[in-house]
């Protein structure tokens, strides 16, 4: 009976990191229903933006209050997760602080100390971030995109992080010996006072109590990632990485249409000849995107990454405007469209089956995709390098290449380019006119 | 009757032999657009003001394709671009100056992929250099004193990073330069990019160039300054719809320079 608790914490770590490895599982194989991209160049530079972009947050501090409260956030998170690790040895070992063992008594009182700090900080963050949420309201938390369960979000993952902090103060406060100990417990030594009068038996009940509910609180956490937009923590570094590493302004060139236009270009090439042997396995080019699976294995990873925290949608001037344009629900459509079809897949042994939806139509309208002025501000402002832009111009190839859905307007101007090489219906040979006005 | 302006083109260069040191891309709103023709002149008289040996393709100038790729209609833009680079490539360009931030970026950017590699410069930059090397000398104090706010075109500086060039240029003039709240990276948009000069907008509460020209009447500027034909004839609508084009005029960068 001695080992019971040991294997019982075995046993609960084992299932909720494998039933977070099996969501990875699932996430990658979602990711990987989009087409690959060819990321091998500027590799300096994309380390670079891991490094300055992902961990040092460069993006976040450009507001300065919620990017300030984030960092805190952030690295308290990362630091007090090191605590972490003493929990999973003592839980599988039975033993109580490792780290005093192997430590000296001041180096771990320091450690604790700074993790008890950086707790108090969170906490100080998280209730800031709330009240900015609930209380003040802020305008790019209020978007029509952000109703329902995106709201309850992005709410219920700052109680997790309430609850966590508290329990690791509580544990600490509740632990006597630690307590005796007299260092480390800068901000515990403030909380145990709470306790007096507690008899041993109950104390040391409560601080298992709480030892446990940390531990299986962070399993639950680490487990609610793939559910929540939350899931950002882990994906912001390879989405950096994989993040634009060109001009802005230069958009990609279909590659599918340059073969085209090079054949039909070509004076010397036999419009009825086969196809090159090269080309026979190639799938038949569908120009532009109508569903997740014609995005690039970018676009879905930052569908994913993406933190619904709306600085896009804040800087968007379609937005800002009343049009019906949201950069952030561009990601989040997209998202939702990627897990539909994976639980598609899933249910159908492993093969997506027809199920009459597609992402431009039922999620984005066209009218979203037209209010679109390709400012790249939305680009800009995000702060884990996601391209929204970069999905609304693949769909707005597809309508128009496809579908032959452009505005009206548009497809006159695009005929004037056809016949006049301009964009109104003026003779090329006045080109030069200005010169003599 | 206004002045005469040396415009030589590729093919008359050609035919004497001489390769010129630019070529200008005038772009089709610089050649077609009543306002954006006013700002072509006003760069070439520049140009020659500062004895800039350069050359325009004239009728051989077709559309980049800009418009075309930001609509969606991948096919026009490579087939424009790959008529142009012929083109281009035929006369041996190596260097491009336009006033189009638009061009700009579709040359520099996107064209390279498809076989066309030049260096291409912003009028606003290549201003900048031709008053650094004193080629251009500003002799008048025509801006001293006014207050100008810049509007950054978004294909200029958040689609390449050019901020400073036209700045730079503002403010040799002597001229008192105010920025915007959205300035720079955070510039708003004038409305007219990604082909929506070409259609109407959006329902809306309000149109973007109105909001935009909000943001530069905060400034309470004399004149408010762009860098593309576009952004000016956004923001000349703006002001127009403010009723203020009596106090506020709207000037592209080489206009201010012609004139200073
Ligand atoms: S690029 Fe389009 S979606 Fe992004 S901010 Fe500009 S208008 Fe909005
Ligand atoms: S795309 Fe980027 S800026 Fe927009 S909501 Fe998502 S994370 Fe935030």
């Amino acid at each position: 009976m001695e080992y019971l608790p040991n294997i019982i914490f075995a046993i609960v770590l084992v299932a909720g990191i494998s039933y977070f490895a099996k969501n990875v599982k699932k996430l990658i194989r979602n990711i990987k229903l989009g087409h690959k991209v060819d990321a091998s160049d500027h590799t300096s530079e994309r380390w670079k933006n891991v490094v300055n972009i992902a961990l040092g947050q460069s993006k976040m501090v450009k507001r300065p209050v919620s990017g300030f409260l984030h960092v805190i956030v952030y690295v308290g998170f990362v630091i007090i997760n090191i605590e972490v690790l003493e929990i999973i040895i003592d839980g599988i070992f039975g033993t109580h602080r490792i780290g005093l063992s192997i430590l000296p008594e001041s180096v771990y009182g320091f450690l604790i100390g700074s993790f008890e700090i950086l707790a108090l900080l969170v906490l100080v963050s998280v209730i800031i971030f709330w009240i900015r949420r609930n209380i003040i309201k802020i305008r790019r938390f209020m978007g029509s995109d952000l109703k329902g369960w995106p709201k309850s979000d992005g709410n219920i993952i700052l109680y997790f992080e309430v609850v966590l902090m508290i329990l690791f103060l509580v544990m600490n406060a509740t632990d006597t010996s630690f307590q005796n100990m007299e260092a480390g417990n800068v901000i515990s030594q403030f909380i145990a006072p709470w306790f007096e009068g507690f008899s041993e038996g109950t104390l040391f009940t409560i601080e298992r109590t709480a030892w446990w509910l940390h531990i299986v609180g962070i399993l639950v956490f680490l487990n609610y990632l793939y559910f929540s937009k939350h899931l950002h923590i882990l994906l912001a570094f390879p989405n950096v990485y994989y993040g634009k590493v060109v001009p802005k302004g230069k958009f990609n060139n279909l590659d599918a249409v340059t073969a085209e236009v090079k054949l039909m270009m070509d004076p010397d090439a036999d419009p009825y000849a086969a196809p090159a042997e090269t080309e026979e396995d190639e799938v038949p080019a569908k120009f532009g995107a109508s569903d997740v699976m014609d995005l690039s294995q970018v676009q879905l990873l930052s569908a994913y990454t993406c933190t619904e925290c709306g600085r896009c949608t804040s800087e968007c001037p379609a937005n800002l405007t009343g049009k019906k344009l949201s950069p952030r629900k561009i990601m989040m459509d997209t998202r939702d469209r990627l897990e539909e079809v994976g639980k598609n897949i899933d249910a159908n042994n492993g093969e997506f089956k027809d199920d009459g939806k597609q992402l431009l139509g039922d999620y984005i309208t066209n009218e979203e995709l037209w209010a679109c002025t390709t400012c790249n501000a939305c680009v800009e402002a995000c702060p884990v390098s996601i391209d929204p832009l970069s999905i609304i111009m693949d769909m707005r190839r597809y309508l128009v290449m496809e579908q032959s859905a452009a505005p009206m307007e548009l497809n006159n101007m695009m005929t004037n380019i056809e016949n006049n090489g301009a964009p109104w219906p003026y003779n090329q040979m006045d080109r030069l006119k200005w010169k003599d006005e | 009757m206004s002045e005469q302006l040396k415009v030589p083109t590729m093919a008359e260069m050609m035919a004497e032999g001489k390769q010129p040191e630019i070529l200008f891309w005038v772009g089709s709103a610089g050649s077609y657009d009543d306002r954006a023709k006013k700002i072509t002149r006003a760069f070439v008289k520049i140009l020659n003001k500062a004895n800039v040996n350069f050359a325009v393709l004239g009728t051989e100038e077709s559309n980049t394709g800009d418009v075309a790729k930001r609509a969606g209609n991948e096919f026009l833009f490579q087939m424009q671009a790959v008529m142009n680079i012929e083109v281009l490539n035929g006369y041996e360009v190596k260097r491009i100056v336009t006033c189009d931030p638009h061009s700009y970026n579709c040359i520099k950017n996107e064209y390279p992929g498809l076989g066309g590699n030049y260096e291409v410069i912003h009028h606003t930059q290549f201003i900048k250099d031709l008053l650094s090397s004193g080629r251009l000398k500003l002799e008048g104090n025509t801006y001293k004193g006014k207050r100008i706010t810049f509007h950054d075109p978004c294909y200029l500086g958040r689609g390449n990073g050019v901020y400073d060039a036209p700045r730079d240029v503002l403010k040799k003039t002597n001229a008192t330069l105010v920025e915007m709240k959205r300035h720079k990276s955070t510039a708003l948009c004038c409305g007219a990019g990604g082909a929506q000069m070409f259609k109407d907008a959006e329902p809306g509460d309000k149109e973007v160039n109105v909001l935009r020209t909000e943001d530069a009447l905060e400034t309470q500027p004399q004149i408010i300054a762009t860098g593309c034909p576009y952004c000016n004839t956004m923001m000349t609508d703006g002001v127009k719809f403010k009723e203020k084009e009596a106090d506020i005029k709207v000037l592209d960068i080489a206009e201010l320079i012609a004139d200073a």
